[in-house]
C-alpha cells in the first residue's frame, strides 16, 4: 500500500515537472543590444534554462512595436525593450531588471555622422540631409533626436530631406558608415560595443553629439506574470554577475550586471515623450 | 647594315615567310577566339544581369511602396554580399534605384549617388538610361551601352500592378571583364605559343627542303660560266613538279652545252688540220718544182759526167737525199686526181692479203669481215689507201699476240670502214692532235700515215670517228657513195 502511494506521488511529480518543462519561458528580444549574435544568444539561453530549470524561448521580431504588442497581449513572459516603450506601455508591464553599463543603469544616445564629416556638432547642423533612425519606438534611436528637433520647433519630415528607419542600431551605424545617411541616431551602448567588437565599422563613423544619460533599456515582465516566475527570473538575472558563467556572458554582452532598477530612471524619457507628443499634436497635419 | 630583305637567300626567305604566315594565322585565330569569347562574356553578363534585374526589381516593390530606404539598400547590396569581397567578373559595379521622377532613391554607392540626387549630375550615362527608362517595352529589362562610356547598364522597371514605381539600374564596368578576358587571352596565348613551337620548326624544315633544290641549282648555274659541271655533279630534284621540270630543263641545257663544246672542239681540230693541209700542200708544191729540176740535173750529169769516183759518190748521195725528200713531199701531197675504177669486193680483199702477211709476221690475229658486193661508186685506189693505212696501224698497235680487225660494209648512202685493235689505247691528250703530221710517237713511223688517211677521207667528203679506251681502239670511217671525188 505504502509502496503504491509512493509510486503515485512520484508519477505526479514527474507529470508536474513535464508540465513545467513544456511551458517554456517566452523571452522577447529587441535590437536594444546586438541581438544578431546567435552564438551569444544560444549560450545565454542555455544559461537561463539551467538556472531556471525551465526551457527558455527567445522571441525576436523586426520591430520594437511587435515585441511590446506581444507583451501587452500576454504572448510573451519577459522582454528586453527600450525605455521609450516601457514608459509608453507602463501599465501593462513590470520592471524586471535594468542592465548595469559601466557600473550604472544608464546610457546615452549618440548622434553619429560619417567619419568624413568633421564639422557637425549637433543634429541641428544636419538640415536638408538624409538621416537614419533605428526604430520609431526607440529612445536613443528616435525619441531623443525628435525631442532635440522639437525643442528647435522642427520635425524630422521638414527638417531632413529624407529620413528612414533601419530597425536596428547596428544598421544605423552601417547606413552612416556607407554614407547612405549623413547622420544617424544610435544607442550609445550599442555603438561602444560595436567599437569594441567591430572597430572597422565604427571607425567609418564619428560621434558628433552625446545625449545626457537615460535609464538603460530595461528588462520587463508582462503585468500578469506570476510572482514565482517573476522572482525566479529576477534572481537569475541579478545573480549573473556573481557566477563565472554569468560573468562570461555579461562580458560578451559588454555589461556589468543587472540591477532591480526603478521607474525614476525613466522619468526623462517620459518627459521627452510627452514633449514630442505635444509637438506632433501641434504640427499641422 | 643589314642586307635587304629581298636580297636574302631563299633558305632564309622561305622559312621566314612560312614563319610569318604561321604567326599571322596564329594571331588571327587567337584574336577571333578572343573576340568570340568577349561576345560570349557579354551575352552571359546580359542574360544573367537581366534575370537578376527582374528578381531585384520584383523584390524592391514592397520597400518602395513602404518607402523603406534601408530595406531597399539591403536588397540592392545583396548581390555584392553573395559573392564575397573579391568582386567576381560578373558582379555589378553599381546598383541604383531611381524613383519615379528619375532621382536616386537609393544606391550601393551613396557617396556618388546620394539619396534624392539627380544621377545625371554624377554620371552623364544616366541621360541615355533615362531614355531607356522612358521607353520600356512590356516592362522588360533593357540593356543600355552608352556611347563613350566604359560601362554597360541593365535597366529594369520596378512595377506594381501596372504602375511604375521606379527603376533599377545595374551598372557593369567593362573593365571588370578584363581579368577574365586576360585569363582567356593568356590561355589562348599559351596555346598559340605551343602551336607556334610546333609549326615554326616544321615551317623552317619544309622551307629549307623547298629551298635546297633551288640553292643547288643556283650554285650549279654559277659554275657554268667557268666550266660546264659534269652530269654527276648536278644534283636536281627528281620529280614531276615545277622544281623537277626546271631541274630536267637545266640538265638538258647542260647536255646541249656539252655537245656544243664538243662540236666546237671538233671544228677547231678540223680547221687546224685543214690549215696544216693547205700549208703543207703549198710547201710541197714549192719544193717539188726545184726538186724535179735538181734530180733531172743529177741524172743528166750521171750520163755525161766524169768518172771521178768522188763526184759520182757525192752525186749519188745527193740523189738519194733528194729522192727521200721527194718521197716525203709526195706523202704530204695527197694526190687526189688519181684515175680510179669503182670499188669492187676484190679490191678490198686484196688489201686484206697485203695486211695479213704483216699481221702473221707480228703474230697478230687478224679478224676480217667484208660485206661489200658488186661495184660501188667510189674511187677504189683511195679506199684501198685508207684501208691499208688504218689496218697496218691497227696491226702495229695490237702488238704481239694482239687482235686487230677490219670490217667493211655499206648501206645505200655510205661505205663504212671500221678498223679496231686491242692494243695500248690513245690517251685523251693525244686525241686532239691525232691526225696532224709528225705527231706519231711510234718508232719507225714517219708520222704521216694518219695525216694522209685523214686528207684522203676529207677529199672523199667522208668523216672519221675515233674511240679509244683501254683494250679497244677503233676508227670508224664513213664515206658517202654518191659523191664523186673532186
Amino acid at each position: 500500500m505504502r509502496r503504491r502511494k509512493f509510486l503515485l506521488l512520484s508519477m505526479a511529480a514527474l507529470a508536474l515537472r513535464a508540465n513545467a518543462q513544456d511551458a517554456a519561458v517566452r523571452f522577447g528580444l529587441t535590437p536594444v543590444f546586438l541581438d544578431d549574435h546567435a552564438g551569444l544568444l544560444k549560450a545565454w539561453r542555455a544559461y537561463l534554462e539551467s538556472r531556471l530549470g525551465r526551457p527558455v524561448q527567445f522571441v525576436q521580431r523586426g520591430t520594437y512595436r511587435e515585441i511590446s504588442d506581444m507583451l501587452r497581449r500576454d504572448k510573451l513572459d519577459f522582454a528586453w525593450i527600450c525605455g521609450y516603450p516601457f514608459v509608453r506601455w507602463r501599465r501593462w508591464l513590470r520592471l524586471l531588471a535594468v542592465p548595469l553599463y559601466r557600473g550604472q543603469p544608464l546610457y546615452r544616445a549618440y548622434l553619429i555622422v560619417p567619419a568624413t564629416d568633421t564639422t557637425t556638432r549637433s543634429i541641428l547642423d544636419l538640415r536638408g540631409k538624409v538621416f537614419a533612425f533605428s526604430d520609431p519606438d526607440s529612445n536613443s534611436g528616435y525619441l531623443y533626436a525628435n525631442y532635440r528637433l522639437a525643442q528647435a520647433d522642427e520635425r524630422p519630415a521638414g527638417f531632413f530631406s529624407k529620413s528612414f528607419f533601419t530597425w536596428a542600431h547596428r544598421k544605423v551605424v552601417e547606413a552612416v558608415a556607407a554614407v547612405l545617411a549623413q547622420g544617424g541616431s544610435v544607442d550609445g551602448y550599442v555603438w561602444d560595443t560595436l567599437e569594441k567588437f567591430s572597430p572597422e565599422l565604427t571607425s567609418r563613423t564619428r560621434v558628433a553629439d552625446r545625449s545626457p544619460e537615460f535609464g538603460f533599456p530595461p528588462l520587463v515582465a508582462r503585468a500578469s506574470v506570476t510572482h514565482a516566475e517573476f522572482d525566479a527570473m529576477s534572481r537569475v538575472l541579478l545573480g549573473m554577475a556573481s557566477d563565472g558563467e554569468g560573468q562570461d556572458l555579461l562580458n560578451r554582452l559588454n555589461l556589468d550586471g543587472f540591477t532591480p532598477g526603478s521607474d525614476g530612471l525613466f522619468e526623462d524619457i517620459d518627459r521627452m515623450m510627452r514633449a514630442v507628443d505635444r509637438s506632433d499634436a501641434a504640427a499641422p497635419a | 647594315m643589314l642586307p635587304r630583305l629581298r636580297d636574302l637567300s631563299l633558305r632564309y626567305k622561305i622559312p621566314l615567310r612560312g614563319s610569318l604566315l604561321v604567326l599571322v594565322t596564329a594571331a588571327a585565330v587567337t584574336l577571333s577566339l578572343m573576340f568570340r569569347e568577349y561576345d560570349q562574356l557579354r551575352d552571359d553578363l546580359i542574360a544573367s544581369s537581366a534575370s537578376m534585374g527582374r528578381v531585384l526589381a520584383k523584390t524592391l516593390v514592397t520597400p518602395l511602396v513602404h518607402d523603406d530606404v534601408w530595406r531597399a539598400f539591403e536588397i540592392i547590396n545583396s548581390p555584392f554580399h553573395a559573392s564575397g569581397h573579391e568582386l567576381a567578373p560578373q558582379t555589378a559595379e553599381i546598383v541604383t534605384v531611381l524613383d519615379s521622377r528619375g532621382m536616386v532613391y537609393v544606391s550601393t554607392q551613396p557617396t556618388q549617388y546620394p539619396i534624392l540626387a539627380d544621377p545625371m549630375r554624377t554620371n552623364r550615362d544616366f541621360s541615355e538610361l533615362q531614355h531607356a527608362i522612358d521607353h520600356y517595352r512590356e516592362f522588360e529589362p533593357t540593356v543600355v551601352e552608352p556611347l563613350r562610356s566604359d560601362k554597360l547598364y541593365v535597366v529594369a522597371p520596378i512595377v506594381s500592378d501596372g504602375v511604375q514605381l521606379g527603376s533599377l539600374v545595374i551598372g557593369y564596368s567593362k573593365s571588370a571583364f578584363a581579368p577574365r578576358f586576360y585569363a582567356i587571352a593568356k590561355r589562348a596565348g599559351v596555346v598559340t605559343l605551343f602551336v607556334i613551337a610546333v609549326l615554326l620548326p616544321a615551317s623552317w624544315y619544309w622551307g629549307q627542303r623547298f629551298a635546297r633544290p633551288l640553292m643547288n641549282l643556283a650554285r650549279s648555274m654559277e659554275q657554268v660560266s667557268t666550266r660546264i659541271p659534269a652530269e654527276a655533279e648536278v644534283r636536281v630534284e627528281e620529280s614531276r613538279d615545277e622544281m623537277g621540270q626546271v631541274g630536267a630543263a637545266y640538265k638538258a641545257m647542260l647536255q646541249e652545252l656539252r655537245e656544243k663544246e664538243l662540236l666546237k672542239r671538233e671544228i677547231v681540230v678540223s680547221e687546224r688540220l685543214a690549215a696544216v693541209g693547205r700549208l703543207s700542200a703549198g710547201i710541197a708544191h714549192e719544193i717539188n718544182n726545184p726538186l724535179g729540176g735538181m734530180l733531172n740535173a743529177i741524172n743528166t750529169f750521171k750520163h755525161h759526167g766524169s768518172d771521178d769516183p768522188v763526184t759520182v759518190k757525192t752525186l749519188s748521195l745527193l740523189e738519194r737525199g733528194l729522192l727521200q725528200i721527194r718521197d716525203t713531199v709526195a706523202a704530204l701531197l695527197v694526190e687526189a686526181r688519181i684515175e680510179s675504177h669503182p670499188l669492187t669486193r676484190q679490191d678490198i680483199e686484196d688489201t686484206r692479203t697485203l695486211v695479213l702477211a704483216d699481221a702473221n709476221g707480228k703474230s697478230v690475229r687478224f679478224e676480217w669481215e667484208n660485206d661489200v658486193v658488186g661495184a660501188l661508186q667510189i674511187p677504189s685506189t683511195l679506199v684501198r689507201q685508207i684501208l691499208i693505212n688504218l689496218m697496218l696501224n691497227a696491226v702495229d698497235a695490237a702488238g704481239a699476240n694482239g687482235v686487230a680487225s677490219g670490217h667493211v660494209y655499206h648501206d645505200s648512202r655510205d661505205l663504212h670502214i671500221v678498223v679496231a685493235n686491242n692494243g695500248t689505247h690513245i690517251p685523251p691528250e693525244r686525241m686532239e692532235y691525232l691526225f696532224e703530221p709528225f705527231s706519231s710517237h711510234r718508232a719507225g713511223g714517219h708520222g704521216l700515215g694518219l695525216w694522209v688517211t685523214y686528207q684522203v677521207i676529207r677529199q672523199l667528203s667522208g668523216d672519221v670517228a675515233v674511240a679509244s679506251e683501254p683494250d679497244h681502239t677503233s676508227f670508224h670511217v664513213t664515206l658517202p657513195l654518191e659523191t664523186q671525188p673532186a
